[in-house]
Order: structure tokens, then C-alpha cells, then sequence
């Protein structure tokens, strides 16, 4: 019986707004990583090849950078979530976890910043072939996830600089670190296929 | 009605419906045509009657979302409209210069129209949907500008709601890509690119954010849904529309000389448009649901969820049919693509200024509870048999169109048929559709009879 009465945490956490999308999203993602396999299988020389002219060590630098941003990110939500602090605290160390969080945001678009400009100074384009197609469509996209995601974590941001998260109420906050690691999680599947899987 | 000025609203409603009229008129004639191609030949030829038929359908939606958006912007902004006068002249010049345009078209030959036009100082004329004369179009622009400008006034010095901003910035978006209409090329790869903002963008993101408004506005009216409930779902439903229908332009890049990434992008974004679609029948449902009033305009709540329903079924389900490069490589330009058109534009378009005029007309005419039961039931008649009409006409053209396809299209140059000869063979689908182009029409008489059922006097 007292079981039932501990209020439980909602689950899937966030708004239920946020599952909609994030479904959309891995559909949209799934479907391109699908056609990604396909082409491949098709013309397994054209991708073999024209992968070697992706830079691997930028792409891992990314993958580290996604990663530790959304462990910040988690930092955040617990703090909120935290029963040993105080409204101003958790708000306070959240918002600091979360400044961290959108710095590394920024690190990777200035990362991929500099390698679409290294790769358009080589001539590559949509058109060069299909590898460097997909190649430019998944991280072009995904970039732009980023680039949302950062402006989201933002606006959590201020809200915790107004303490505007408490224990009982921080759906927004969740919600925001679900897409998050939504991003996150597209970039975990994308490296590896794109850059790496010979 | 809370504010005298929405009453500009009244004109724009009834001149879309007698458009509507006109427009349904022209279609059956069409249609007529596929079955006795020489049917009021030379009078009225088939080139001429499909470019009344939509330019109409065009005007009449303007004036529909015109007419719905006076209505709905006093009470949003709770305030008057900014300038009802400017409104009522923006109707007599809109009115006017589609009138002769129209009559353009039918008395005067194509290519004299754009000699006594002057299309050379300014070539504009001579593209699908975009065949109004550059004078024409000038004026269009000019109509839509003070249009928005009125509509943009009235909001800014009054309230501001998630309503009014998203039908707004479906408005501006309205008009900047109707910008596009006088971008001309004369390589025809450049000018079909262009000619897509114009087309696509209009009915596959600007206006569906118009939609989502318009729809939102008669829910929370009808149902006395929370606002804040409202606005969350329409956000979603915006986001969706324009990161799906802006990247989904692609589809209409599909081997008409544009490259070939086209084809994933558009394959796959425009996948993900019969989302918002969707998610726009569970947003109705949900917000009726969970109503709050019982309003006794129930035929107005019936449209809303029609509109919800068979705007899915149109632009969702009929549209992805052939949105994959792969099977729109055979379907290009047959008549599933007719089929598409007429259920997405009747079902989201078409049925939302039902929705809006079954709500305010009768608000407009001093009935503040609806219309009586007795003509209620009179236009729950109409709905159906409107609806049924055009679902009915749009399955013959479905059918008509996998046939063309099996017949014309899929078979090798060697023994694939020609299209006059699969036409032929195709007749007696045509005359079911036409069967169902009179039911529609009919449905309309009746829906325009029931603006005429007396209200039933109570015995005291």
C-alpha cells in the first residue's frame, strides 16, 4: 500500500510533446542510415574511398565532445532533481552544468565548422558522389540538431538563472535533456557508420 | 459577435463560396471532357477550363482564409480591425480584378491575353497555376499586402496569441514566396526550381500554418479548451509542418534536370509530411475530448473534424503514396497525382473555410448558438454528401491513375500504350468520377439551402 502512494517519476520523462518528435527523428535518421547501407552495398569501392578523405580524428573529438556535454547535462537534472539542496542552489549548479553543456554544443559546431570548410576547399560537393551525398545530408542535418539543441539548452539556461527548476516541477529541463541525447545518440550511430565501418 | 468590424468578414465568405461553385461547375465540365473530348469544343477547350479551374480554386481560398482571418483577428487581438474600410476596399479591388481575369481566360485567346497584358515588359504569364496576367499579379500583391497590413495592425495594438502569431507568419509567408511568381527563366530546369516556392511552399508549409490557426481558433472557441493546452500542441504541429515541408519541396525536384541528391531529401522529408497531418486529427479529437462547453453549433465541431480527417487522408495518405523517387518515377503526372490534389486541397483547404463560415456565418447573421437544429441537419446532409463526393472522385481517380501507370508507364517504350489510347480505355472510370463531381455538387446546393431553413418558431 505505501508503495502507491510515493509519487513516482513520470515516465517517459519530459513533455510527451518531445517522444513525438524524437520518434520522427529516429525515423527520419533510420531511414537515411538504411539508404546510407543500401548505396553502400551498391558501390562498396566509391565508399571505401571516398571515406579516407573524412577526417577520423575530428569526428572522435566529436563523439568525445557530444558525450561529455551530455554528462553535464545529467549533472543538471540531478541537481534539480537533488533533495539536499536548496531552490537557489540546484538551480545555481544546474545552470553551471548547463553553461558547460552549451560551451561543448559549441566546440563541436565550431569543430564541424572547420571540417565542412575543409572538405568544401577539396571541391566535394552533394553532386561528388553518393557517399559524400549521404555523408554531407547526415552531418549537415545533424549539425542543425546541434545548433536547435544549443539554443534549447540556452533557454533552460536562463531559466535556471530566474530558479525557475524545482524538485517537483523541471519537465522543461527534462525535456530539453531528452533531445539532447537525442542528438547525442544520432551522432553515436553516425560516426561509426560514416566515418570508421570499412 | 463581439466586434462590429469582424462583419467585413461576410462578403469574403460568400464570394468564396459562389467561386466554389464556379469552380466545382468548371471541374464536371472537365470532366465531361475526359469522356467526349469534343464537348463544348471549341467554346470552352479543355487548356482553358483546367486554367479557370485553378486559378479559381486559388481565389477562393484567398478569399476564404481572408474572410476567416478578418473574423477571427478582433477577437484574438480583442480588439476592431485596425481599418474595416481598407478591408471592405481590399474586397471590391480583389473581387474586380479576379472577375476579369477570369473572363480573360475564357473570352480572349491565351496568347492575346498576353499581348493586350503586355506579359513582354514583364513576363510573368504562361505557367501552370501561375497563368495570371503580371498586371493580375501586381494587383494580387497589392490585395495581399494591405491585407496583412491591416491584419498586422489590429494585432500589434491588441492582444498578441500563439493563434495570431502563427497565422501571421503563415500570411508573411504567403506572400514572400508569391514573390517567386515573377521570377522567370528561361531555362525551363531554373524556372520549374523557382516555380515550386511558389506552389509547394504555399500549400505544403505557409498555408498549413494558416490551417493549424484557423483549426485551433474554431477548437478553443467550440470546446473551451485551456489555451495553453492549445498552443503546445499547435507548436508541435508547426514545427513539424515546416522542417518536413520546407525540406520536402524536394519532392517535386524528382528528374525534371535538378540533381540527384533531390531524391533522397525529398524522399525523405516529405515522408515525415503526413505527420503534422496526423497529429492534427489527435489534436482535434483530444481537444474535443476534453471540452470543457457544450457549443450548439455542432455541424461547425463535424467540419472541424472532418477537416482534421480527410486533410490526412488527402495530403498525408494520398500523398505519400507517390512521394518516393522510386514509385513517383512511374507515377509522375498521372492521375493518382489528380487524385492526390483534389482530396489534400478539398480536405485541408476547402474544408477549413467550411469550418470557419459553419462557425461565424451564423454568429455574423444574429444567431450567436448556431444555426437552427432544422438546418443544421440540412448541412450535416451537405458534409456528407460533400465529403463522400469528393472521396468517391478522388478513388476513381486513384484507380484511373494505377491503371494509366500499369498501362503507360511501366511497360518498356516497345509496348507501353499511348496516352490518348489509355484515356480511352479509362472512360468508364471517368464517368463514375464526373457521378461523384455532381454528388459534391449537389452537396453544395444543399449546404446553400440550409443558409435559408427558417428557424422553427416556439409555440408559447
Amino acid at each position: 500500500m505505501q508503495s502507491n502512494q510515493v509519487s513516482r517519476e513520470p515516465y517517459p520523462p519530459g513533455d510527451f510533446a518531445i517522444w513525438i518528435v524524437i520518434y520522427v527523428e529516429l525515423v527520419t535518421f533510420g531511414l537515411l542510415f538504411v539508404g546510407y547501407a543500401f548505396s553502400r552495398k551498391a558501390d562498396i569501392l566509391t565508399f571505401n574511398n571516398s571515406q579516407l578523405a573524412l577526417n577520423k580524428t575530428s569526428g572522435f573529438i566529436d563523439t568525445l565532445i557530444l558525450i561529455t556535454s551530455s554528462y553535464f547535462i545529467v549533472k543538471a537534472v540531478h541537481a534539480i532533481k537533488s533533495s539536499n539542496l536548496s531552490l537557489q542552489e540546484a538551480n545555481h549548479i544546474a545552470s553551471k552544468w548547463l553553461l558547460a553543456a552549451i560551451a561543448f554544443g559549441g566546440m563541436f559546431l565550431v569543430n564541424k565548422f572547420l571540417e565542412f570548410s575543409a572538405i568544401f576547399g577539396q571541391g566535394i560537393t552533394l553532386s561528388t558522389n553518393k557517399f559524400f551525398m549521404f555523408y554531407l545530408l547526415l552531418t549537415m542535418f545533424h549539425f542543425m540538431h546541434v545548433t536547435l539543441g544549443t539554443v534549447i539548452l540556452f533557454n533552460i539556461f536562463k531559466k535556471t538563472k530566474k530558479d525557475g527548476y524545482s524538485k517537483e516541477d523541471h519537465r522543461g529541463l527534462e525535456t530539453g535533456a531528452v533531445y539532447w541525447h537525442l542528438v547525442d545518440l544520432l551522432w553515436i550511430v553516425l560516426f561509426p557508420l560514416v566515418y570508421i565501418i570499412r | 459577435m463581439k466586434y462590429s468590424s469582424q462583419m467585413v468578414a461576410k462578403p469574403y465568405f460568400i464570394f468564396a463560396l459562389i467561386l466554389l461553385a464556379g469552380e466545382i461547375l468548371f471541374g464536371i465540365t472537365m470532366s465531361i471532357q475526359y469522356i467526349y473530348g469534343d464537348f463544348l469544343f471549341p467554346m470552352l477547350p479543355f487548356n482553358v477550363l483546367r486554367m479557370v479551374h485553378v486559378n479559381l480554386l486559388i481565389v477562393l481560398l484567398l478569399f476564404g482564409f481572408m474572410g476567416a482571418t478578418y473574423y477571427l483577428i478582433p477577437e484574438e487581438a480583442e480588439r476592431e480591425l485596425w481599418s474595416p474600410l481598407l478591408a471592405k476596399i481590399t474586397f471590391w479591388v480583389f473581387v474586380v480584378a479576379g472577375v476579369l481575369t477570369i473572363l480573360g481566360y475564357l473570352f480572349v485567346p491565351y496568347a492575346e491575353l498576353t499581348k493586350l497584358t503586355m506579359n513582354d515588359l514583364w513576363p510573368t504569364m504562361g505557367r501552370e497555376f501561375l497563368e495570371q496576367p503580371t498586371i493580375t499579379k501586381l494587383g494580387i500583391v497589392l490585395v495581399v499586402v494591405s491585407y496583412i497590413f491591416n491584419v498586422t495592425m489590429t494585432v500589434i495594438k491588441g492582444r498578441t496569441t500563439t493563434i495570431s502569431i502563427i497565422l501571421l507568419t503563415g500570411l508573411f509567408g504567403l506572400a514572400f514566396f508569391f514573390l517567386f511568381a515573377f521570377e522567370f527563366s528561361d531555362n525551363m530546369i531554373t524556372d520549374k526550381f523557382f516555380w515550386w516556392f511558389v506552389v509547394h511552399l504555399w500549400v505544403e508549409a505557409t498555408w498549413e500554418l494558416i490551417l493549424g490557426a484557423l483549426l485551433a481558433f474554431v477548437l478553443v472557441k467550440l470546446t473551451g479548451v485551456d489555451r495553453e493546452h492549445i498552443d503546445k500542441w499547435l507548436y508541435l504541429i508547426i514545427a513539424m509542418t515546416l522542417i518536413a515541408g520546407l525540406a520536402g519541396t524536394g519532392h517535386h525536384f524528382f528528374y525534371i534536370g535538378l540533381p540527384g541528391y533531390w531524391l533522397w531529401i525529398g524522399s525523405i522529408a516529405s515522408a515525415a509530411e503526413p505527420i503534422p497531418f496526423f497529429l492534427m486529427i489527435l489534436f482535434a479529437y483530444n481537444m474535443i475530448k476534453n471540452r470543457r462547453i457544450q457549443d450548439d453549433n455542432k455541424i461547425a465541431l463535424t467540419w472541424a473534424k472532418g477537416t482534421a480527417v480527410v486533410g490526412f487522408l488527402g495530403a498525408g495518405v494520398w500523398g505519400f503514396m507517390h512521394t518516393l523517387a522510386p514509385v513517383d518515377y512511374y507515377t509522375h503526372g498521372t492521375q493518382l497525382t489528380a487524385a492526390h490534389a483534389h482530396l489534400s486541397f478539398f480536405g485541408a483547404y476547402v474544408m477549413i473555410c467550411f469550418t470557419l463560415i459553419s462557425y461565424a456565418m451564423p454568429i455574423l447573421r444574429g444567431r450567436p448558438h448556431g444555426n437552427c437544429a432544422k438546418a443544421q441537419k440540412v448541412e450535416l446532409t451537405s458534409f456528407w454528401l460533400m465529403v463522400i463526393g469528393m472521396i468517391g472522385l478522388t478513388l476513381a481517380l486513384t484507380v484511373a491513375g494505377v491503371m494509366q501507370i500499369e498501362m503507360q508507364r511501366i511497360p518498356d517504350s516497345a509496348h507501353a500504350m499511348a496516352f490518348m489510347d489509355v484515356q480511352a480505355k479509362l472512360s468508364t472510370i471517368y464517368i463514375i468520377r464526373s457521378l461523384f463531381g455532381v454528388m459534391t455538387f449537389v452537396g453544395l446546393l444543399v449546404y446553400f439551402y440550409s443558409f435559408f431553413v427558417k428557424e422553427e418558431r416556439v409555440a408559447i
